[in-house]
């Protein structure tokens, strides 16, 4: 059945390069997650708000970013800025892309999260004399970050995985694109994106692995 | 912006793309809900211990990339001399992609059904078989289709993926069209209000569905 020889030598040889390649990786994910977490709770403002034009907007990013693939946004902001005289570069397309999409789930999220925490609460709360901010910054926000923790972590996961997206629009510097130009030099497909295949499962599972050991950690009583 | 050399064969073509989207879909999400019911009850029979294996086989596939796993279906398909077009290897990989997703929703609709209910039914004098058709399968349905239908969006979204194989689906069409014609962003615009249509309805009846049927 197969008559290919596997060349793993070559693959282990650049593991350098790709490991290199996955800093890049972690990094556009970390930047898409802080920039996705700060628009998110921006946006879980603007619902709250009662404002309707501002939750409006808020509404419109949020169904965007839920009801489009991540590539489509990935395009859009490396082809379709461009008729703004916008021109990013792969990294800053790719990452701007991510957060965009980061930031519409992460605010369902919190929306969901602060659900989960009774009116009651809140008004028990201001009833004690706090004022509004107060109550939602010492009671409410505790709460929701607690809930919201555990479908943030995966939502980092799925950024991580985002990222090999970039190499569709020319990024060469995270682990997909590292790959893509080591694949193109020599052929050698399978070997280089089973190793890849590898670094990005690892990393995942650190990523899962960590996050639930700071669980453990912050949201002890 | 509205002076554009778009005409309406170039819509054709991204209607084409879109069918094509669909299509990618259907297959994938037929196929790896019947392959995600299976592993689901066979991981629920097992228990923990003895489908640890299977259970670390379908992680992989949601913690690797789904580009990844495209290039290498595809490499692994050349090197075995399988000789499979594009769409057949794209709809093999979504599959799998798919039928690991599908695995964590079945297990948790079946353990969503309490034991007690189980015991009665086969107290009764149910076999397993008639459990699982008349007890299990009704409640487990209720429970798992609204993350079901999230799992079909998700799986219609990610299909954008398989146009790295040279599938030309709505991306790749939109794509196509972006380079003759030199206006990126109408053409994406459309794209997305394509991607757009298809998705937002069924998210809302997800949703409704979830919210209906979660009152208990």
């Amino acid at each position: 059945m197969f008559s290919y020889t596997f060349h793993w030598n070559q693959a282990l040889k650049a593991l350098p390069q790709m490991l290199d390649g996955a800093l890049i990786t972690l990094q556009v994910a970390l930047l898409s997650m802080v920039i996705g977490l700060a628009l998110a709770l921006a946006l879980t403002a603007c619902r709250l708000s009662g404002n309707r034009v501002l939750g409006g907007i808020a509404t419109t990013w949020v169904e965007i970013a839920r009801n489009t693939p991540a590539l489509f946004q990935i395009y859009m902001a490396h082809f379709g800025l461009g008729n703004f005289g916008i021109h990013l570069s792969p990294y800053t397309a790719l990452l701007v892309g991510i957060a965009f999409n980061n930031a519409g789930y992460l605010a369902e999220n919190f929306r969901g999260a602060l659900k989960a925490i009774p009116d009651t609460q809140t008004r028990a709360g201001r009833s004690l004399g706090m004022t509004p901010v107060q109550a939602f910054r010492y009671i409410v926000l505790p709460q929701m970050l607690r809930v919201a923790f555990l479908p943030a972590t995966n939502q980092m996961v799925w950024a991580i995985l985002m990222t090999s997206l970039g190499v569709t629009v020319g990024m060469n510097s995270d682990l997909a694109g590292v790959t893509q130009e080591l694949n193109a030099r020599s052929f050698r497909t399978f070997e280089f994106f089973a190793l890849a295949a590898v670094i990005y499962y690892v990393i995942a599972k650190a990523v899962t692995l960590a996050a639930r050991v700071l669980a453990s950690r912050m949201f002890r009583y | 912006m509205f002076n554009t050399a778009l005409t309406l064969s170039d819509l054709g073509f991204l209607a084409q793309g879109a069918l094509m989207t669909l299509a990618v879909t259907a297959v994938s999400v037929a196929a790896g809900t019947v392959l995600g019911v299976i592993f689901g009850v066979v991981r629920n029979q097992l228990g923990a211990y003895w489908s640890a294996p299977l259970t670390f086989l379908l992680d992989v596939f949601r913690s690797v990339p789904l580009l990844i796993q495209l290039v290498l279906g595809n490499a692994f398909q050349s090197i075995a001399k399988l000789g499979w077009p594009p769409f057949t290897t794209s709809c093999v990989v979504l599959s799998l992609y798919t039928a690991a997703y599908c695995t964590e929703i079945v297990r948790g609709g079946i353990a969503s059904v309490p034991p007690t209910t189980r015991r009665a039914a086969r107290s009764l004098g149910m076999t397993w078989w008639q459990d699982m058709r008349y007890i299990v399968a009704p409640l487990a349905t209720r429970v798992s289709l609204p993350s079901w239908i999230g799992l079909t969006l998700g799986v219609m979204k990610d299909s954008a993926l398989v146009l790295w194989l040279g599938l030309i689906e709505l991306l790749r069409a939109s794509q196509v069209l972006v380079t003759r014609l030199q206006e990126p962003l109408l053409i994406l615009m459309i794209c997305g209000a394509i991607y757009f249509l298809i998705s937002f309805p069924i998210a809302r009846l997800g949703g409704y569905l979830e919210k209906r049927w979660s009152n208990d």
